[in-house]
């Protein structure tokens, strides 16, 4: 493939981000996946001319990274957690299953059946700062939380088919080189998408919430500060059903109440 | 039954980060504003740039990255008389073990922090900032992306703040994988479009950092604290915490509890209290082993439950506070196997530049790992921690100190079962027995 102009211009756009023009390169790297599917040849040397480097420069960083990928990547990239939290409590056993379920090792790709509409890359990840989800899986470095074996081969049975599949804590999944534009700075206007936690993010907040404690206010006395916080009802009501627990269930009973207080107020009042 | 978790809570959580993660489309900048934000910025463009330095110094706040160095005191190390521009560079890398705050925060409210990065860019007068973010974590990616364009649009960033003369661009970084890019100088080389290999100190990133140019590297939590500082004021911030860690951090609690999650907490309550709020260790359970601060830091036991975890508490049980990463291991959990698995992410991770981490790790992965087949004698441990001694203190960063911590704290706290796997021929746990679906038979 050849890099079109549009592509050169647009390389040439992310170094001049940067006081320094080389400090575009990991963006750029990103943006020639995106166009390329891997890292190509052609790719490395579109980034060496720009940046008055040389190939073997380019290649040297290229190496470097692990999101950076000379074979050619599937449809979807499969990441399954294998770092020590997420493998006790089950990626290793789902990486096991997946390996087995899709016939790939590690780092391949899956062959196109007749009736698949995507391919995917599988690949054991390490720690992706969500291991209060655990075990935790990303497709296409999008959060798929608190998965377990049988959860897993239906992802990738949904991916192969074509059948649209969201992130438990994000938006709807796109191909793995749309994500890699983004990774290059050129937004997709998908970050409106999805909640703004998930339950285990907010779990401490709930509790909180639930017993009426607050950090200080500012003149030293604790409990005034309470949010005046509008909560945001659907999400909750999904933490709700994700979670079952009773904190939630409260704080959306409270939400559906007409009144105007916060739930640290009422907690008082109770 | 968590046995492990009795006792009077004294503990109460504090909310401060946390607080507006579940509020309406936490992340716009129209929900920050609703409730308050960019108010603290404010009040600091309306102050003299030292006068902020002076504010978060007389915070206490203490860097949240894991070194807990003073922040306001890192700030002053600034040379003001040195004609190069100043950067300010967040560090949102989180990739140690363990560790999974930076995210959620940059994911709900990515508005505190281009709040913080702009009061702290004014206080040590940068005209530029980064944020650099990994780029495994897409969707946090996105709302960083568009909170900064939000802020642009509504005067926060650019030409002349708010009328104050001061200007501040703002770029966000993806990063390409690498957890070493999380030592402060590997990813200054990143930001420069290199390999990320950390550099020889000094000079010091205040001196010489990106493009050799004055450059404060903070984390996410840090500088996410500032706004708040600025808002509440110093006393206030100080008023929570210990005499010597104050203020309130994000404690994350994973692994076998009932309640994982984000705990935001004032430094210095304990394990005990935070798995009390959390349900307790997972049902039928108890604790066996946990980290403090990610897989760096070494492990601790349930004989540890009751340490304050503030720097000094953790460190004098001789842990490390680090990054607040509670990872929690019941009983069901083969150490052995946990080791060995965090060892192979150093060696995987090591960047190659020196040879006792490069070397080390690789030997240690050897060795641990037929161990944990159930061969060799009782004579390799002392070989492991002979390995961590040629490691520990000859590394030239500190990934290859951090490889040595769960290596000699678990043979320190569990040798028998070390030994166990010898007299067993390999290991003597079911890895099922620990899944979050034992009970549910979700392996069919
Ligand atoms: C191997 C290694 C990985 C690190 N990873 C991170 C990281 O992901 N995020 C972070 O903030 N600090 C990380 N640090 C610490 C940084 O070097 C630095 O101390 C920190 O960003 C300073 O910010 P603070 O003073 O606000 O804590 C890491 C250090 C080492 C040695
Ligand atoms: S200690 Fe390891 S990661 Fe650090 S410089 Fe040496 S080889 Fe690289
Ligand atoms: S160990 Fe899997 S996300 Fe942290």
């Amino acid at each position: 493939m050849t890099l079109t102009q549009e592509t050169h211009d647009e390389l040439r756009a992310i170094a001049a981000r940067y006081p320094e023009a080389r400090s575009g390169l990991l963006p750029m790297l990103h943006l020639v996946q995106s166009v390329e599917g891997r890292v190509t040849p052609e790719g490395i040397e579109a980034c060496a001319a720009i940046l008055g480097i040389t190939a073997a420069e380019v290649s040297g960083v290229a190496t470097f990274y692990t999101m950076y990928k000379r074979k050619p990547v599937g449809d979807y990239h499969v990441g399954v957690c294998t770092n020590t939290l997420c493998a006790v409590m089950g990626g290793d056993l789902i990486f096991e299953r997946l390996k087995g379920h899709l016939d790939v090792g590690n780092d391949e790709t899956t062959e196109r059946r007749p009736e698949d509409k995507a391919s995917i890359t599988l690949e054991h990840i390490e720690c992706n700062a969500a291991c209060d989800y655990a075990p935790v899986m990303m497709v296409n470095w999008e959060f798929m939380d608190n998965m377990t074996p049988q959860s897993a081969t239906q992802l990738v049975d949904d991916l192969r088919s074509g059948a649209e599949v969201h992130s438990t804590r994000g938006p709807r999944l796109g191909t793995w080189r749309e994500a890699e534009r983004v990774l290059a700075g050129f937004p997709d206007g998908r970050a409106d998408e999805g909640p703004s936690a998930g339950p285990a993010s907010l779990a401490g907040r709930e509790i909180a919430r639930e017993r009426g404690w607050t950090a200080p206010s500012s003149n030293g006395t604790a409990g005034e500060t309470a949010g005046e916080v509008p909560e945001e009802p659907a999400q909750r009501e999904q933490a709700v059903a994700e979670s079952d627990d009773t904190v939630a269930e409260q704080a959306v009973v409270e939400d559906k109440s007409p009144s105007g207080e916060t739930a640290a107020d009422k907690d008082e009042a109770q | 039954m968590s046995d492990s978790v009795t006792g009077s809570v004294k503990g109460t959580l504090t909310p401060v980060l946390t607080d507006n993660w579940g509020s309406e489309r936490s992340w716009t900048l129209a929900a920050y504003e609703a409730q308050g934000g960019y108010g603290a910025l404010r009040n600091a463009l309306a102050m003299a740039p030292d006068d902020v330095i002076s504010a978060v110094k007389d915070s206490g706040l203490r860097g949240r990255g894991g070194a807990g160095f003073p922040t306001g005191m890192k700030w002053s190390f600034i040379p003001q008389d040195n004609p190069k521009p100043k950067y300010l560079v967040v560090n949102a890398d989180e990739s140690e073990p363990g560790t999974c705050k930076d995210i959620p925060l940059m994911m709900a409210t990515p508005h505190t922090l281009v709040e913080g990065v702009i009061i702290s860019s004014y206080a040590i007068r940068a005209n530029t900032a980064f944020i650099y973010i990994r780029g495994e974590v897409l969707h946090v990616i996105r709302r960083v992306q568009a909170a900064v364009a939000e802020a642009y649009a509504a005067g926060h960033l650019g030409k002349d703040i708010h009328g104050s003369g001061y200007d501040l661009d703002l770029v966000v970084h993806a990063g390409a994988g690498a957890y070493i890019c999380g030592e402060e100088t590997a990813l200054l080389e990143g930001l420069e479009g290199r390999r990320g290999q950390p550099r020889l100190r000094p000079p010091f990133p205040a001196v010489a950092g990106l493009y050799a140019s004055p450059t404060v590297i903070n984390n996410v939590e840090s500088i996410a604290s500032v706004p708040s500082i600025l808002e509440h004021g110093a006393e206030w911030f100080a008023s929570m915490g210990t005499e010597k860690s104050k203020g309130y951090g994000i404690f994350s609690l994973s692994g076998h509890v009932t309640r994982p999650g984000q705990y935001e907490a004032p430094l210095g309550i304990t394990l005990r209290e935070l798995i009390d709020l959390a349900g307790g260790v997972r049902e039928g359970h108890s604790l066996k082993f946990w980290t403090p601060g990610g897989s760096s830091t070494p492990l601790l036991t349930a004989d540890h439950l009751d340490v304050p975890l503030d720097f000094e508490g953790v460190g004098a049980v001789g842990s490390m506070l680090g990054t607040r990463a509670l990872q929690i291991f019941d009983e069901t959990t083969c150490v052995v196997r946990a080791v060995l698995r965090w060892t192979e992410f150093y060696k995987h991770e090591s960047c190659g530049k020196c040879t006792p981490c490069r070397e080390g790790t690789w030997w240690l992965v050897q060795t641990l790992a037929a161990l944990e087949r159930g061969q060799g004698t009782e004579a390799d441990l002392d070989l492991l921690l002979d390995q961590c001694d040629n490691i520990l203190g000859r590394s030239f960063c500190a990934l290859g100190d951090g490889a040595t911590s769960p290596i000699s704290s678990s043979i320190a706290h569990f040798r028998e079962e070390y030994l166990a796997h010898l007299q067993h021929g390999g290991c003597p746990f079911d890895p099922a027995a620990s899944t979050t679906f034992a009970a549910e038979g979700a392996l069919a």
